[in-house]
C-alpha cells in the first residue's frame, strides 16, 4: 500500500481537487506542470543551492542526551528551528517562488496564522523582487504583531480577513478569492499540505527535504537510516509531511502525528480534527475536518496560532483513517510545560505548536532502544509573549 | 420535461434571481419566492447558506452568515419547502456548496429535491470530473439538473467538454470575480459573451456575476438567454425588506 498522492489526486478517499471552476486554469496549470519543472536539473540546482546558502541547510539532527536519559530512550532533535525565519516553513515558499517563476507569475499571495508562513512568504518575495500579498487573520493580527512587522519590513502588503472568525481558516478563504479575482498573474504559496491537488503533494515534495537528510544523517550516526519512529506536530501537516515523506512506505518506521488538543478534547475548544473531524470538504480538499452535523465549518482553538486549524491535509487524514500513523493529542497546559522542559534540559526554546510534539513523552513510553526522531519545526521567538503571560515570566 | 428546460424554450431573455435562504428573516423564504414568480422573474436560486463560501464576495458572504446565525440549515430549508410547490410554478434551483450536501447525504439530498419539486443544482465546488464519476447517475435518477460555470478564462476545449456534460443551461461568469464585485461591463465582457455566442453550444447559457440594473441585464442578456442578479438583490433586501421586491424587479423588467 502507498501513503502517497495517487494519479488522480488523492490519497485513499481524500484529496482530489474540489474548486470552482474559476479557480480550474490556475490550478490545473500547476498541476500539469509542477512534477515537470520541479525535476528539470536546473530547478533542483537553484533549489537546492538556495536551501544551502541562504536557508542554511542541511539543518542538524541532533541527538538530545539530557531529554533522552529523562525518557529512557533515544531521542533525535530536526533542528528546522535552525532554518532561516525560524522554520521549516521556508523549505517550501523557496520551491513556490521558484515555480511561480517559471510559470512567469509576478504577483504572490499567502494565507497566514501565527505569520510563519506570511514571513516565510515576503521572505522569498524579497529575495526575489517580486510583489507580495499576505492575508491574515484581524485576530491574529493583533496577537502576532512581530511578525506583521516583519512582513511589512520585507516589503508586503499584509491585508486583514475580517469576514468569518478573522483567523487561518479565513485568512485562506481571502487569498482564494484573491486568487479568483487575479487569475493571470498571481501565484497563490499556501503554506501547508492543504488545498486542492497538486497543492498538498506540492508542498510535501518541497518540505521532504527533512526527512531526506534524516536518512544520511541518522546513517552517520547510527548506521541505519531509518529510525523506529518519526514524531511531529500537525496543525495543516506540512513540517509533518516532510519529516514523513521517505519514510511514508516503509510501515517499520512509525509515524506520530500530534495535534492540538487545546483546552481538552472535549471541551469545544480544541483542533483535535482526528478525533473531532468527519470527512469533508475544506479549501478544495477532501479531508477530516471539524464541522457541524449539517457541514458547516466549525471555529477551532489552540493556544498556538500555527495548529488552529479545523482541517488536516488529506495525507494526514489517509494515515489516520488507514491507522498508519498513530494521532495523539496534547492540551495546552502540556505542550506550555513540555516547551519549558526543553528549553531547560537542552538549551531549546521551541514555538508552541512543536512544543505539542515534546509533550507526548510524559504518557506515550518508548523501548531503552529505540531511536526516535522528533522534528523540532520552529523556534519560539515568536512565542515569547504567549510563554511570558503563561509562566508569568 | 424539467421546469428549467421548459422554461428555457420561451422566446424571452430570463430573469434569474439569486438569494440566500433564511435572510434577512429565518421564514422569509417562501414569501420572497412567491413575490418574485407574482413580480415576474423566470427562475431563482435558492441559496443554501455556507460557512466558507469561496466564491462569494462580501455580500453573500454576510448574508450567508446572518442566515445561519437566524438558524438556517439544510433540514429546515427542506422544511420550508415542502409545499412550495403549490405556490410557485416557477423553475428552482438550490445553489451552494458541496460540503453540506455531502453530509446530507448525495442521494438523499437529491432525493428531497426531487420530492418537493427542485429542478436543479449549482454547486460550484463540486467539479466537473468529480460529478462525472460520483454523482451524475445520482442526480439523473431524480430528474435533477446540475449546472456547471464557465469563465472569460476557461478555455475553449473545456466550454466544449462542459457543454458535452450539460443539461439545462451554462451558467457564464461574466468575470474573473468572485460575486457581487463588478458593476457595469467593458470591452473585454462583451467580447467574451459575443465569443461564447460564437461557439453555437447546445446548452443556452445564461450569465451571473456584475448584473445590478437594467442596463447591465440588457447588456448581458444582448447574446445569452438570460442573467443572474444575486448580490444586488440581497443589498436591496437589506436595505428595503422584502417589500422592496416589487419596485426591484420592475426596474429590471422595465
Amino acid at each position: 500500500m502507498s501513503y502517497h498522492v495517487n494519479e488522480k489526486g488523492y490519497y485513499g478517499e481524500f484529496g482530489g481537487a474540489y474548486i470552482p471552476e474559476m479557480l480550474y486554469p490556475n490550478v490545473e496549470e500547476l498541476r500539469q506542470n509542477y512534477l515537470e519543472i520541479t525535476s528539470e536539473a536546473s530547478f533542483k540546482e537553484e533549489f537546492s543551492s538556495l536551501l544551502k546558502d541562504y536557508v542554511g541547510r542541511p539543518t542538524p539532527l541532533y541527538f538530545a542526551e539530557r531529554l533522552s536519559e529523562k525518557y529512557n530512550t533515544k531521542i533525535y532533535l530536526k533542528r528546522e528551528d535552525l532554518c532561516h525565519t525560524g522554520a521549516h516553513k521556508v523549505n517550501n515558499t523557496i520551491g513556490q517562488i521558484l515555480l511561480a517563476k517559471k510559470l512567469g507569475k509576478n504577483r504572490i499571495i499567502a494565507e497566514t496564522g501565527a505569520g510563519q508562513h506570511g514571513v516565510a512568504t515576503a521572505t522569498v518575495c524579497a529575495l526575489m523582487g517580486i510583489e507580495c500579498i499576505v492575508y491574515m487573520g484581524e485576530i491574529d493580527i493583533e496577537r502576532q504583531a512581530p511578525n506583521v512587522a516583519r512582513m511589512k519590513m520585507l516589503g508586503a502588503t499584509v491585508i486583514p480577513a475580517l469576514s468569518g472568525s478573522r483567523t487561518l481558516k479565513d485568512a485562506t478563504n481571502e487569498a482564494i478569492r484573491d486568487w479568483i479575482n487575479n487569475p493571470t498573474n498571481t501565484h497563490y504559496i499556501i503554506g501547508s499540505v492543504v488545498g486542492p491537488h497538486p497543492y498538498p503533494d506540492m508542498v510535501a515534495r518541497f518540505q521532504s527535504v527533512i526527512s531526506e537528510e534524516i536518512k544520511e544523517q541518522l546513517h552517520e550516526k547510527e548506521g541505519r537510516e531509518e529510525p523506529d519512529y518519526v514524531v511531529a506536530c500537525v496543525g495543516g501537516g506540512s513540517n509533518a509531511a516532510g519529516a514523513y515523506y521517505h519514510f511514508l512506505d516503509n510501515e517499520e518506521v512509525g509515524i506520530i502525528a500530534v495535534e492540538a488538543a487545546g483546552k481538552g478534547i472535549h471541551t469545544g475548544e480544541s483542533a483535535a480534527t482526528s478525533v473531532l473531524g468527519k470527512a469533508g470538504i475544506i479549501h478544495g480538499s477532501k479531508t477530516l475536518l471539524m464541522q457541524t452535523g449539517d457541514g458547516q465549518i466549525t471555529e477551532p482553538y489552540s493556544i498556538s496560532a500555527g495548529l488552529d486549524y479545523p482541517g488536516v491535509g488529506p495525507m494526514h487524514a489517509h494515515l489516520y483513517t488507514s491507522g498508519r500513523g498513530e494521532f495523539i493529542s496534547i492540551t495546552d497546559e502540556d505542550a506550555m510545560l513540555a516547551g519549558l522542559e526543553l528549553s531547560k534540559l537542552e538549551g531549546i526554546i521551541p514555538a508552541i505548536e512543536t512544543s505539542h510534539a515534546f509533550a507526548i513523552f510524559k504518557d506515550r513510553p518508548f523501548k531503552n532502544e529505540d531511536v526516535v526522531v522528533v522534528n523540532l519545526s520552529g523556534r519560539g521567538d515568536k512565542d515569547l509573549g504567549t510563554y511570558i503571560d503563561y509562566f508569568n515570566l | 420535461m424539467n421546469r428549467i428546460t421548459k422554461k428555457l424554450s420561451e422566446d424571452k431573455k430570463l430573469l434569474s434571481i439569486y438569494f440566500t435562504a433564511g435572510y434577512p428573516q429565518l421564514e422569509d423564504t417562501v414569501e420572497i419566492l412567491e413575490s418574485l414568480e407574482e413580480n415576474g422573474v423566470d427562475m431563482v436560486e435558492i441559496g443554501l447558506p455556507f460557512s466558507d463560501p469561496l466564491a462569494d464576495g462580501p455580500t453573500i458572504q454576510e448574508s450567508s452568515t446572518a442566515a445561519l446565525k437566524n438558524g438556517m440549515n439544510t433540514d429546515l430549508l427542506f422544511e420550508q419547502l415542502t409545499n412550495i410547490r403549490e405556490r410557485v410554478s416557477i423553475p428552482l434551483i438550490i445553489m451552494g456548496y458541496f460540503n453540506p450536501v455531502l453530509q446530507y447525504g448525495v442521494e438523499a439530498f437529491c432525493a428531497k429535491c426531487e420530492e418537493i419539486g427542485i429542478d436543479g443544482l449549482i454547486l460550484p465546488d463540486l467539479p466537473l470530473a468529480e460529478y462525472q464519476e460520483h454523482y451524475a447517475s445520482i442526480f439523473k435518477r431524480y430528474n435533477l439538473i446540475n449546472v456547471f460555470l464557465i469563465t472569460p478564462q476557461t478555455s475553449d476545449e473545456r466550454i466544449m467538454e462542459i457543454d458535452e456534460n450539460s443539461e439545462g443551461f451554462i451558467y457564464m461568469v461574466s468575470s474573473a470575480s468572485t460575486t457581487g464585485k463588478t458593476s457595469g461591463f467593458g470591452q473585454e465582457q462583451k467580447d467574451y459573451f459575443a465569443r461564447i455566442a460564437n461557439m453555437n453550444l447546445s446548452n443556452p447559457q445564461i450569465v451571473g456575476f456584475g448584473i445590478n440594473n437594467v442596463e447591465t441585464f440588457k447588456s448581458a442578456t444582448e447574446f445569452a438567454s438570460g442573467a443572474i442578479i444575486g448580490s444586488a438583490f440581497i443589498k436591496m433586501l437589506t436595505s428595503e425588506g422584502i417589500q422592496g421586491i416589487q419596485t426591484f424587479i420592475k426596474s429590471i423588467l422595465k
